[in-house]
């Protein structure tokens, strides 16, 4: 047998020149979409796509240059993680700051700058949901599933250059979408904003993700695929169908920016909300999920509490899950068996969920001392509890009477962000806790005592968010529905948007509050990364210091 | 152990186990693809998903880009268009919506949250003078109001050379737009915005019912608060609830 | 056509359904894939400062697995 290839260089290989394909032909459709565009908007986006593909392909020839990307099999590729974990910080304060504006802006109005409407609400929200969940969340998937995938396969990640392809590309999708979103660019499906050219790039983006993720789990030196790897798989899996579904669109012309939906009203409501409860249930869940069956284990030095319990948690779930989008349409003109069905299968999924977070939470028997000692088992360990509350209220809300009176309010949002602040946002910051000194070879983080302040702050946070909006939710649901003792509706409109003033002020608070924990973290970050380690960290196990296998 | 053989063991490893995780690859898409595929096809299908009604027809190419002003602003955001059959929400908005009424609608816009009011039968309900103030200032007509100020609607032209291209785009998701349609778009617009146009007839034929006037209440200019208004005021208004049975047997489901 | 659906879902559909989750508890529960899964679920704990380059060791155990 031959010696194997260990240390290749990707400078002349094919993979590497298809990839300059790629970005030629990105950077060539812009110019044309800067010239030719019907709407001013995309003339002026354009620009900026050229700018992103230019940057692309002068990187790529530098790297050619100086003999191609090193990919050296006796190493793991790290620096592909550490940068991942960067952008998760960095999109993660961007995407939390906006948010903290809008919530101002509800509860004080003349924030909107009018000029434009580049500031407006209705610009800006989808700007938030798309920062937090596809920026911050997605990079926080791709770092860690890069890093998962290659320690539980024990082999280096496969592609060469492909993989910083998606990485790189990933962003450039996401400044491709939030700059649409200011300037009016926007195809209305919610979560799915952006329009037909930002989606077919991610498209590529995307298989390119797969092919990469696949290619490692085909060259794994392990015989088993650790259930982590289970979860991130169904999640591109899945994430992809869902993604091209959802977006299948005629474009108005080849280098507008304009598209129509191929489906219209209760058939596009559905495909919509099929894929918009998805995206909570493979990109939020089923994701974080894999974060969660690798970072516990990690960081408490014991295995899952049953890996049987994982088996049997991750078939029903992606199984059960898929069905539950029509509960967004409860009393709609949907028909009534969609919503049915919809609605039973949302109650049955709260089994599977709370297998899941009772995995996660009693693999840390035995070592329940460690909440005390360590922040980001405290962090990881109420993120699984906070996936445990919305796992149960989701149930609750699907059903239909709840829903006539939750549906449309403030509740829902509530709901999402005990969800997002809670559970997403809490393991992807505990994960970062992880990863960041075993990356940059730390004894530990910066300063122990920041990740306590971050934790109470966030946590501190989340509660005001989460307590607001119920009372604000539920208030306005039953002011909708309020008679006076004449038999009419007790309550105008604007009544009821009144009433919600307060809270909406004590919920920008909370947000605020979130977002200063996450930039005690940003600064912690930094100084680890620096060298700034003051103290040794017992929890953090050196990752050379792990006992190999037999 | 001979290399020969060693090399042919490792050849039958990597097919084994490719093939494994290309397994759970196709696993996981067949799993999660049962639940879609029940839930969503027959909704092409069966034919009591959108019942019958009189009424419905495509947007004007006026209420069409006054439509995609609509979602460019993110109205959804705040703004649903589904009034549920229930009694405060009939009571406060009007008719339940039907399926028929969006039948025509790429991308829907029933939304998901009222941080505002339902807008599904705003049509009819307030004069274009009010919507242009509100429009321009929300609070100088509903002081407890939050929604943004959109003043500059009405000093932007509306763009509408290129309005026959996304007329096209939609015959080809299924709009029923004609050939005549899409070739006078351009003037109809003009068209619609003018109770004394000359094609006021032909208009009518292509588009039954669409209310003709200016807007935006200058006539001087094409503005993108015409095509918002426009769009706004035809909301909810297609259908004839005093002739619609609602418990008609095709309409039962 | 709906009445035909929804007859089948609620028969036909309803047997492939626990038909299918007998299967995946079958497989989690049975006592001979015990040794597997907990072998499994050491991985994270037992990995390697390196990726392993050398395969040929560990192929013969890889097959009979």
């Amino acid at each position: 047998m031959s010696t194997p290839q260990v240390l290749r260089r990707a400078g002349a290989d094919p993979s590497t020149a298809v990839v300059l394909l790629i970005t030629f032909l990105g950077a060539l459709w812009s110019l044309f979409a800067a010239a030719y565009a019907p709407e001013a908007a995309m003339r002026g986006q354009a620009w900026l796509l050229l700018g992103g593909f230019l940057t692309g392909i002068i990187l790529i020839v530098g790297t050619i240059a100086n003999g191609g990307v090193v990919n050296d099999e006796r190493e793991y590729n790290e620096n592909l993680v550490k940068a991942g974990a960067i952008a998760t910080m960095f999109w993660g304060i961007a995407g939390l700051l906006v948010g903290v504006v809008i919530a101002f802006q509800l509860a004080f109005p003349v924030l909107n700058i009018e000029q434009f409407g580049f500031t407006s609400f209705g610009r800006l929200r989808p700007l938030h949901t798309s920062a937090v969940i596809f920026a911050f969340g997605g990079n926080a998937l791709l770092a860690t599933s890069f890093y998962v995938v290659q320690r539980t396969c024990r082999t280096r990640i496969a592609g060469g250059i492909w993989p910083w392809f998606v990485f790189w590309g990933y962003q450039l999708f996401i400044v491709m979408a939030a700059t649409g979103y200011v300037i009016g660019i926007t195809q209305s499906k919610e979560y799915a904003e952006p329009e037909w050219y930002t989606d077919l790039w991610l498209t590529i983006v995307w298989v390119a993700y797969l092919l990469v993720f696949l290619g490692t789990l085909w060259k794994r030196k392990e015989p088993h695929i650790y259930v982590a790897n289970w979860f991130y798989l169904a999640f591109i899996v899945t994430i992809a169908v869902l993604h091209v579904v959802n977006n299948l669109a005629m474009p108005v012309s080849f280098f507008g920016a304009r598209s129509y939906s191929l489906f219209a009203g209760v058939q596009d409501a559905l495909t919509q909300w099929w894929y918009g409860h998805n995206a909570v249930g493979f990109f939020l869940t089923a994701g974080f999920l894999g974060i969660m069956y690798y970072f516990i284990p990690k960081r408490v030095q014991r295995p899952v509490y049953s890996y049987r319990l994982s088996i049997i948690h991750f078939w029903s779930l992606i199984f059960i899950y898929i069905w539950a989008g029509p509960h967004h349409l409860h009393y709609t003109a949907l028909p009534e068996w969609a919503q049915t069905l919809g609605m039973t299968f949302s109650v049955m999924l709260w089994m599977p969920s709370w297998g899941g977070m009772i995995n996660g939470l009693m693999t840390l028997s035995g070592a329940w001392d460690k909440l005390r000692t360590d922040p980001v088992v405290r962090m990881l360990v109420l993120s699984v509890a906070f996936y445990g509350m919305s796992t149960f209220e989701g149930p609750v809300m699907s059903v239909r009477a709840v829903n006539a009176l939750s549906h449309y309010t403030d509740w829902t949002v509530g709901h999402v962000h005990s969800g997002a602040l809670g559970w997403v946002g809490f393991i992807s910051f505990g994960a970062v806790y992880c990863l960041v000194p075993w990356l940059w070879k730390r004894k530990g983080m910066h300063s122990k005592a920041l990740i306590d302040w971050h934790f109470w702050i966030a946590t501190f946070g989340i509660l005001l968010y989460i307590t607001s909006m119920w009372v604000a939710g539920i208030m306005q649901g039953l002011m909708w529905r309020a008679y006076n003792e004449l038999g009419f509706l007790e309550f105008s409109f604007v009544e009821t948007v009144e009433a919600m003033h307060i809270s909406y002020i004590i919920r920008a608070v909370g947000g605020l509050l979130y977002l200063s924990g996450a930039i005690i973290m940003a600064y912690n970050m930094y100084r680890t990364i620096k060298g700034d380690v003051k103290e040794e960290d017992e929890n953090v196990i050196p990752q050379s210091a792990a006992v190999p296998a037999e | 152990m001979s290399e020969q053989k060693k090399s042919r063991w490792s050849k039958l490893h990597n097919k084994l186990f490719e093939q494994n995780s290309l397994l759970l690859t196709v696993g996981i898409l067949v799993t999660v693809s049962i639940g879609g595929i029940v839930e969503i096809a027959p909704l092409f299908y069966l034919d009591s998903t959108i019942e019958e009604v009189e009424g419905v027809r495509p947007y004007t190419p006026l209420e069409q880009l006054g439509r995609d002003i609509y979602i460019r602003e993110g109205c959804y955001n705040c703004h649903s268009q589904m009034v549920r059959p229930l009694r405060d929400e009939v009571e406060r908005y009007g008719h339940y919506s039907l399926a028929a009424e969006s039948m025509y609608d790429h991308p829907f816009q029933w939304g998901s949250k009222r941080t505002g009011p339902d807008l599904a039968r705003v049509g009819g309900k307030y004069s274009d003078e009010w919507h242009r103030d509100h429009l321009r200032n929300p609070q100088s007509v509903v002081p407890e109001s939050i929604m943004p100020d959109y003043p500059f609607l009405e000093t932007s032209e509306l763009d509408y050379d290129n309005v026959a291209a996304n007329l096209r785009a939609l015959r080809r998701v299924g709009v029923p737009y004609t050939d005549e349609m899409i070739e006078t778009a351009v003037s109809d617009i003009t068209t619609q915005l003018d109770p004394y146009a000359a094609d006021y007839d032909g208009f009518q034929e292509r588009y039954p019912n669409a209310v003709m006037r200016d807007f935006d209440g200058d006539p001087s200019q094409v503005t993108e608060l015409d095509a918002l208004v426009a769009y706004l005021q035809v909301l909810g208004t297609m259908v004839d609830f005093s002739t619609y049975e609602a418990e008609a047997d095709e309409n039962l489901r | 056509m709906h009445e035909t659906l929804s007859n089948f879902a609620q028969t036909g559909g309803l047997l492939i359904f626990v038909l299918l989750f007998a299967g995946v508890l079958a497989y989690a529960l049975w006592p001979r894939n015990q040794a597997k899964f907990d072998a499994a679920a050491r991985t994270p704990l037992e990995e390697t400062d390196k990726p392993e380059t050398a395969d040929h060791n560990k192929d013969e155990t890889h097959v009979r697995a």
